[in-house]
């Protein structure tokens, strides 16, 4: 089975934010960047489903300017056979539809008979992406994925309900499932597959030659959140810190 | 004809919550933009899920019944919803962002080629146009949104963007609308959906919960949280990634895909803030927050705040407590 991972760079939840003069995107330089949360989970499945069937081939795609070399690089160390790298250049795209079409251009030639992406991305978080490929390649979709099983044609898959619930369904291969993170305990690159991915091949496509539709969407200008309430900062050395806070608890609070 | 139409979520036979949210933003943002608005019911319960929405005031309540949309499946909603959406023609159609907005508008978007906001937080009006907002960059960044084109907008609002409270009721007319479904439009066979077992403790019912976020560092560290839970007289509670990692079972987890609390105080160390995380626990009574981050988005619903180092303050706060 060919299988498709979309694997994405975004900046770690740690980094603090400024935002470009002209308000549209973010300062990058010394931000801490690496593999969205839920694409190093669809990975690991996509890795998995290869391994259990024995054949197959699983290959990652990035869109990104060229830092993102680093997060291709890491997915082919964790077992990745190669990957597709559509190089972007600021200003960067923030429009769904179009990030999707050019995605599909890329995938169509390859024809897969699986697309597995993350659920959400941590940046943009249009949590839409694999769901409007799988519709521009006319294939089955499903999110909230948080278990498969290949049964010849089909694909049968678990999904998260809200509040606890969950709901197998089966679907009709080719299939792009956009997976919750949790499914699997991802591995990590073993040294050999550290040393292996060095030789593996990164085919650099370029976003501008793909793009063939117009923007309808896109990040206009970006803020700083506001506060909603009235935080009381607690400061001082951490002894401090601890003895505030017990009064805080027994005074103020009073939770005894 | 309307000009936003609301898209209905059929929950066990009631209309989902956050559908009631959207239907509350519409009214307001119709009123301010001079937009009319309109619902739609779809699915097995679509005329009596219209009937309880016509008590609403709206211009009219559309609902489409079909035996190809008895069980929801991103297949066949998709191409319903897309087809009266086509019919009708509204500039805006609303949506909550529920588990189940998430699986199928993006195709809706897909096969209209029309934009789809998803998950947005907010509006402001301009010229007698809306503009929304939305979260982006780990809820730490707003972002303005802009469209283009010529056609429908699609719209998702988060949780709670919208109070269903401020619903104004009136009393619409129903309608009942087709589509052309043809049953090989549907590769998906649903099951029944299923409960996971419930196990470990009702969250819901403390009165404190100590809660860790990744900030923890690792599964070593957890007794560390253990102990000063003890101390507090506390449920130990935790975000996703927690759970994900394997840490604690996930009857621990808070959040959209966890439980919901509301205690007299969450005591919250080295989570982040995420949305996701944050409807679960945004009604706690007194919320402290502690992270090395200072611009940590759960800061900005903390009652009490600290930046600092959880590993350092508590085995110091536990102890503290215990003498
Ligand atoms: C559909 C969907 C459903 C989801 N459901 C849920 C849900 O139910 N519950 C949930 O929690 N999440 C849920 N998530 C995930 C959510 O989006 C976030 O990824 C998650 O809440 C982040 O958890 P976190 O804050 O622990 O980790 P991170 O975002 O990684 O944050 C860790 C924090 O710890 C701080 N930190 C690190 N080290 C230290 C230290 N030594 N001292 C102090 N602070 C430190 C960091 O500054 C950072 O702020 C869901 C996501 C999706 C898309
Ligand atoms: N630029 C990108 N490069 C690689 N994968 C991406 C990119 N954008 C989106 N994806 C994939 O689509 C998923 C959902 O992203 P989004 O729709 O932006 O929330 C991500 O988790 C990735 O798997």
């Amino acid at each position: 089975m060919k299988i498709c991972v979309l694997v994405k760079q975004i900046p770690g939840s740690e980094a603090t934010f400024n935002v470009t003069p002209d308000g549209r995107w973010i300062q990058e330089s010394g931000l801490p960047f690496e593999m969205n949360e839920s694409d190093i989970y669809a990975l690991e499945e996509a890795l998995q489903i290869r391994e259990k069937m024995g054949e197959g081939e699983v290959f990652v795609v990035t869109l990104g300017p060229d830092r993102c070399q680093k997060t291709i690089r890491e997915a082919l160390a964790k077992g990745a056979d190669r990957a597709i790298h559509i190089k972007e250049e600021a200003p960067f795209c923030t429009d769904p539809l179009t990030i999707a079409s050019v995605f599909t251009q890329v995938i169509r030639e390859e024809n897969p008979e699986l697309v597995l992406s993350g659920l959400q991305s941590d940046d943009l978080g249009f949590g839409q992406t694999g769901v409007l490929i799988g519709e521009m390649l006319g294939m089955t979709t499903a999110t909230l994925v948080v278990a498969t099983e290949i049964q010849d044609e089909d694909i049968r898959v678990k999904r998260e309900l809200e509040a606890g619930w969950f709901q197998w369904q089966t679907m009709k291969l080719p299939a792009s499932l956009a997976i919750q993170s949790g499914l699997n305990t991802p591995r990590y690159p073993s040294l050999r597959g550290i040393m292996t991915a060095r030789k593996k091949e990164i085919k650099d496509v370029s976003f501008n030659d793909l793009r063939n539709v117009d923007f309808l969407q896109s990040f206009k200008k970006l803020s700083i959140q506001h506060a909603e309430k009235h935080t009381e900062m607690i400061e001082g050395s951490v002894d401090e810190i601890v003895s505030k806070l017990v009064n805080v608890f027994k005074n103020e609070i009073r939770i005894n | 004809m309307m000009d936003i139409l609301v898209v209905l979520e059929n929950k066990s036979g009631s209309i989902h919550r956050m559908s009631l949210e959207a239907i509350s933003g519409a009214q307001q943002i119709g009123e301010e933009c001079g937009l009319s608005v309109g619902i739609l019911a779809l699915g097995e319960n679509a005329s009596a899920l219209a009937a309880d929405a016509s008590q609403y005031s709206v211009e009219e309540v559309l609902y489409l019944e079909n035996e190809n949309l008895n069980s929801y499946t991103a297949d066949g909603y998709s191409a319903a919803v897309a087809q009266v959406i086509s019919a009708e023609n509204p500039h805006y159609v609303f949506f909550g962002h529920t588990y189940q907005i998430r699986d199928y508008v993006p195709r809706i978007s897909a096969k209209l080629k029309r934009p789809f906001l998803n998950d947005v937080v907010s509006y402001t009006v301009d010229g007698g146009k809306p503009t929304f907002y939305k979260q982006s960059f780990n809820s730490k960044l707003v972002s303005e949104l802009q469209t283009s084109g010529d056609g429908p907008v699609l719209v998702s609002f988060q949780s709670a963007a919208y109070s269903s409270e401020n619903i104004q009721n009136g009393s619409a007319s129903t309608r009942s609308v087709n589509v052309d479904l043809d049953a090989s439009v549907i590769k998906t066979t649903p099951e029944e959906p299923f409960q996971k077992e419930a196990g470990g403790v009702d969250l819901s019912k403390a009165d404190l919960i100590v809660s860790i976020g990744r900030g923890i560092g690792k599964e070593e560290n957890i007794p560390l949280v253990q102990e000063l839970a003890k101390v507090i007289g506390a449920e130990l509670a935790s975000s996703r990634p927690v759970v994900d990692s394997g840490w604690l079972p996930s009857h621990h987890q808070v959040g959209s895909s966890g439980q919901t609390v509301a205690p007299k105080l969450y005591l919250a160390l080295g989570i982040s803030g995420a949305i996701q995380h944050v409807v679960g626990m945004k009604g706690s009574k007194n919320i402290v927050v502690i992270n090395k981050d200072p611009d940590a988005p759960l800061f900005e619903i903390a009652d009490y705040g600290v930046v600092g180092d959880i590993l350092e303050i508590i085995p110091k706060l536990t102890e503290a407590l215990n003498g």
